[in-house]
């Protein structure tokens, strides 16, 4: 695929590029300082991998003070940097560029302090995001956002992307679960945004960081809101013969004041690819299938799961399965949280990320059924669905250029659909490089021009992360 | 002294701040001006009254979702919400019984000012609820940043620099918010006579265990009553609170047996703990609002009673906010309760007569880098320092 495009190299600093090894060479140990062709290239994508560009060096820093040398260095000598996770963007964000320095953070993967009194730990941003959650999870505490990625994405990928995940319904998303990040400025400068206590005065920097896809700053370090589990969770299966019925099922449930910790679609395409690879037990003779949790203690968890089957039962639904082990649960949740890498084993998919209200559901699934099939290709859908964030999986083959085209033409018709029905481009993997040359559909130029005027309130020079975000023309 | 304008729709407002523009006219904001108190003290130029952008413009109660526009009374709000059994998560303060105000606070101040209540320890603030913002910036440009839909990572989050932003950072012209469903019920677990060290272990692990507890406050002796009440609010059906109230008495046996509150005097107690009543009188007092990580409130406490020996204080949010009284005179304890903090949290100075509020930062002073970005962040929206100037920070 080619059809978006990266800025031109810098001709400039590629020509000074054995001047700028050398000086990073002096900030960094020599094992932090990545320069071989080969080695360069592990660096070259991110999920988002039908795009590759290797980047002029990679450093891995291990301090606060590392990052902040790298960066006032960089910012001095006019060098683009990529702040780099793991690498387990979907859209692209991580993606560096031939003139970039990749500042990657995996280093810094250390949990500084575990605080339950306060609720708050204070860990590295090179911290997976299920790191957290393992070291606290035999205290009876929890990390809550959970990208489907928790295995290997970091926290500092995740407050750059304000990443989501099944259970935000309840819990929010990556901004709702901060409260402090340590942020290195584009001259190096660093700065503490927030901190151990709830709601800073002044500006919302760090509500305006989060989500910013690593174009304010680097940040090193963050505070993270803790949460005391729930006595038990149980996830239920509702089958139902169509996705009408289902997204009305959802409806109705929050209509009843009902808000379960997370409610999942999948239609009957996803369902096939995710059963077959994780074999939960999910109902094959049905067309649309809902993973409702619930939580609290025995008596609540029954209680409330009577109310939503009755509410499931007015809305025709055909198969109903409670998980009744440990076991069944973890594979009814591998299932859903597989869909991406077990759609991965049949076909090349590229992955939609719109948010549309969930009033609309059966008007937006007919229509992506209708955009798929026009284009002559196959669609899977999963999606949270008490929150109207889709996942549509566009099915193509990654070796046939047309056929990569159409597949981004027909997600491009998608993403444009659910800014038409009141949604939005990306509800939490982030516009990175795959949905910059979209944002003109959803934001005015005044709107992206207010956001870029803050934007340069950071760096106005365009040297974090240049190529993502805003559409290339008309930059301020 | 102050020309009042009130525009009708956004569009009268942009034209407004054209023009504002255009003459290098300062403008200030008033909602249902219940909060004039909060902020530095301001006193000329032209007042725009958001009292004529009013009005619900969408519910979706299935989708948790209500748009209002700014100068609509937040009781409007809350009793379009309590019709279909939902409400403002976020418990937002009402700031009449401090201030002795009368008249109608907006949904746009409650925004402005990032205003949240008890609950906000469990479910967050304001700014967390807050998904949507259409504003007029200070160039007159009618600015949208995120929307209807509870997931959006679009762009920059310019929804949460609106929060709290009292007003500097553009006039705010509709807001929209994820909303939740009203609990059936509340009943509160009251424990008497514990010292403060004892109440915050309480609150944190009350917090902190698995029973849902959905707001937690301290009220020290003589605060209401003679004796120290730590008090813990339960939310939900009623079958769910008679099963958590008595697993966590067990959790907490440490701490003694607490009662039980039921109802509408459970109510009444968090809508005193949530207006910050029990320190609003006598009225000449100041009033601090000062932000910790719970652990730090027992000991900022101890500082703050030997510093300033006629404060009187309460905790709300598990020991994570302190509500402070001070006698209004000097700089009203500025400098003792910002250095009893070190770098530990903040303080704002909620309540005190203009000239305290003009001499003494009433918003926690940043460090310069961040002052900076600050000062920079306001000139990207309001490029010329006419919306609100001087409310926050000086020269901001």
């Amino acid at each position: 695929m080619t059809a978006i495009l990266f800025p031109e190299p810098r001709a400039d600093v590629l020509a000074r590029r054995d001047f700028l090894i050398a000086g990073l060479a002096k900030l960094v140990p020599p094992a932090s300082l990545v320069t071989s062709e080969d080695e360069r290239r592990a660096f070259e994508t991110d999920a988002f991998t039908a795009y590759r560009r290797v980047p002029l060096a990679v450093v891995l820093p291990e301090t606060t003070a590392e990052v902040s040398a790298v960066l006032a260095f960089c910012h001095q000598h006019q060098v683009p940097v990529v702040p780099r996770g793991a690498g387990t963007s979907l859209c692209g964000g991580a993606i560096p560029q031939e003139d970039a320095v990749v500042i990657g953070l995996s280093k810094m993967s250390r949990i500084l302090e575990v605080n339950y009194p306060d609720r708050i730990a204070k860990v590295q941003a090179g911290v997976t995001n299920l790191a957290i959650t393992n070291a606290v999870s035999a205290d009876g505490f929890f990390y809550a956002p959970d990208p489907s990625s928790q295995l290997a994405c970091t926290i500092g990928g995740n407050i750059g992307m304000n990443s989501g995940g099944a259970h935000c319904l309840k819990y929010g998303v990556t901004t709702n679960n901060i409260l402090g990040v340590t942020l290195v400025l584009v001259d190096g400068t660093v700065v503490e945004i927030g901190g151990e206590a709830m709601d800073a005065p002044g500006y919302d920097l760090l509500g305006l960081v989060c989500g910013s896809e690593g174009q304010l700053g680097i940040m090193t370090e963050a505070v993270v809101r803790i949460l005391p589990a729930a006595e038990g969770a149980r996830p239920v299966l509702f089958g139902f013969e169509t996705s009408e019925q289902a997204g009305e099922a959802v409806a109705a449930i929050i209509a009843a004041g009902i808000v379960p910790v997370a409610m999942e679609f999948m239609d009957k395409p996803a369902i096939d690819i995710c059963e077959a690879f994780a074999k939960a037990g999910y109902p094959m003779d049905v067309e649309a299938l809902l993973i409702i949790e619930v939580e609290g203690s025995d008596a609540e968890m029954d209680a409330t799961l009577a109310k939503i089957v009755e509410i499931a039962k007015k809305h025709g639904v055909k198969r109903v399965k409670e998980s009744k082990s440990a076991m069944e649960t973890a594979a009814i949740w591998k299932g859903r949280k597989s869909a991406f890498g077990a759609t991965g084993r049949i076909a090349d998919y590229i992955c939609m990320d719109g948010t549309i209200p969930t009033g609309q559901l059966p008007y937006v699934l007919r229509r992506i059924d209708e955009i798929v099939k026009h284009y002559g290709l196959r669609v899977a859908n999963v999606f949270h669905a008490g929150d109207g964030n889709l996942h549509p999986l566009i099915l193509y083959n990654v070796n046939d250029p047309e056929e990569a085209m159409k597949a981004e033409e027909a997600g491009n018709d998608i993403l444009k659909l659910c800014v038409e029905v009141g949604g939005c481009l990306t509800g939490e993997h982030g516009v990175g490089i795959e949905k910059r040359d979209l944002m003109r559909h959803q934001f005015k130029p005044v709107e992206l021009d207010q956001q870029m005027r803050v934007r340069a309130a950071f760096d106005a020079g365009w040297i974090l992360n240049p190529a993502k975000v805003f559409p290339l023309e008309g930059r301020l | 002294m102050f020309t009042m304008l009130r525009p009708q729709n956004e569009d009268e407002l942009a034209a407004i701040v054209r023009e504002a523009e255009a003459q290098s006219a300062m403008l200030h904001v008033q909602g249902g001006g219940t909060r004039a108190g909060l902020g530095r003290p301001v006193n000329n130029g032209v007042m725009i009254s958001t009292a004529g952008l009013s009005g619900v413009t969408l519910y979706e109660p299935a989708e948790m979702v209500i748009s209002a526009l700014a100068g609509t009374p937040l009781r409007v709000v809350e009793e379009t919400l309590a019709e279909k059994g939902q409400m403002l998560p976020f418990e937002p303060m009402d700031h009449r019984a401090i201030y002795g105000t009368s008249g109608e606070p907006t949904i746009g101040g409650v925004v402005a000012a990032n205003v949240s209540g008890p609950r906000r320890v469990v479910v967050g603030a304001c700014r967390d609820h807050l998904i949507g913002v259409r504003f007029v910036n200070g160039r007159g440009e009618i600015i949208r940043s995120g929307g209807r839909v509870m997931k959006n990572v679009t762009g920059l989050d310019l929804v949460k620099l609106q929060a709290g932003a009292h007003g500097t950072l553009g006039i705010l012209t509709e807001v929209t918010f994820k909303v939740l469903p009203r609990p059936e019920t509340t009943a509160t677990m009251l424990f008497e006579g514990l010292p403060e060290a004892d109440a915050v272990a309480a609150m944190s692990a009350a917090l902190g265990s698995p029973f849902e507890v959905s707001a937690a406050a301290h009220l020290p002796a003589g605060m209401g009553v003679e004796t120290a009440r730590t008090l813990l609010r339960f939310e939900n059906f009623a079958a769910s609170i008679d099963y958590r109230f008595p697993a966590l008495a067990e959790k907490l046996k440490r701490f003694g047996a607490p009662k039980r509150i039921e109802n509408a005097e459970s109510e009444q107690l968090w809508l005193a703990i949530r207006d910050c009543q029990l320190l609003a009188e006598p009225r000449d007092t100041a009033l601090w609002r000062i932000s910790v990580k719970p652990s730090d409130a027992p000991g900022l406490a101890a500082v703050l009673r030997s510093a300033l020996p006629e404060a009187r204080l309460f905790l709300d949010w598990g020991g994570g906010l302190l509500w402070l009284a001070t006698p209004a005179s000097a700089d009203a304890g500025a400098q003792a309760i910002r250095a009893a903090l070190s770098g530990k949290g903040h303080a704002t100075l909620v309540r005190a007569p203009d000239a305290i509020r003009s001499a003494v930062p009433v918003f926690q002073p940043e460090a310069a880098p961040v002052a900076a970005l600050s000062g920079r962040i306001k000139a990207s929206f309001d490029p010329q320092g006419l919306i609100n100037p001087g409310r926050m920070h000086a020269g901001l």
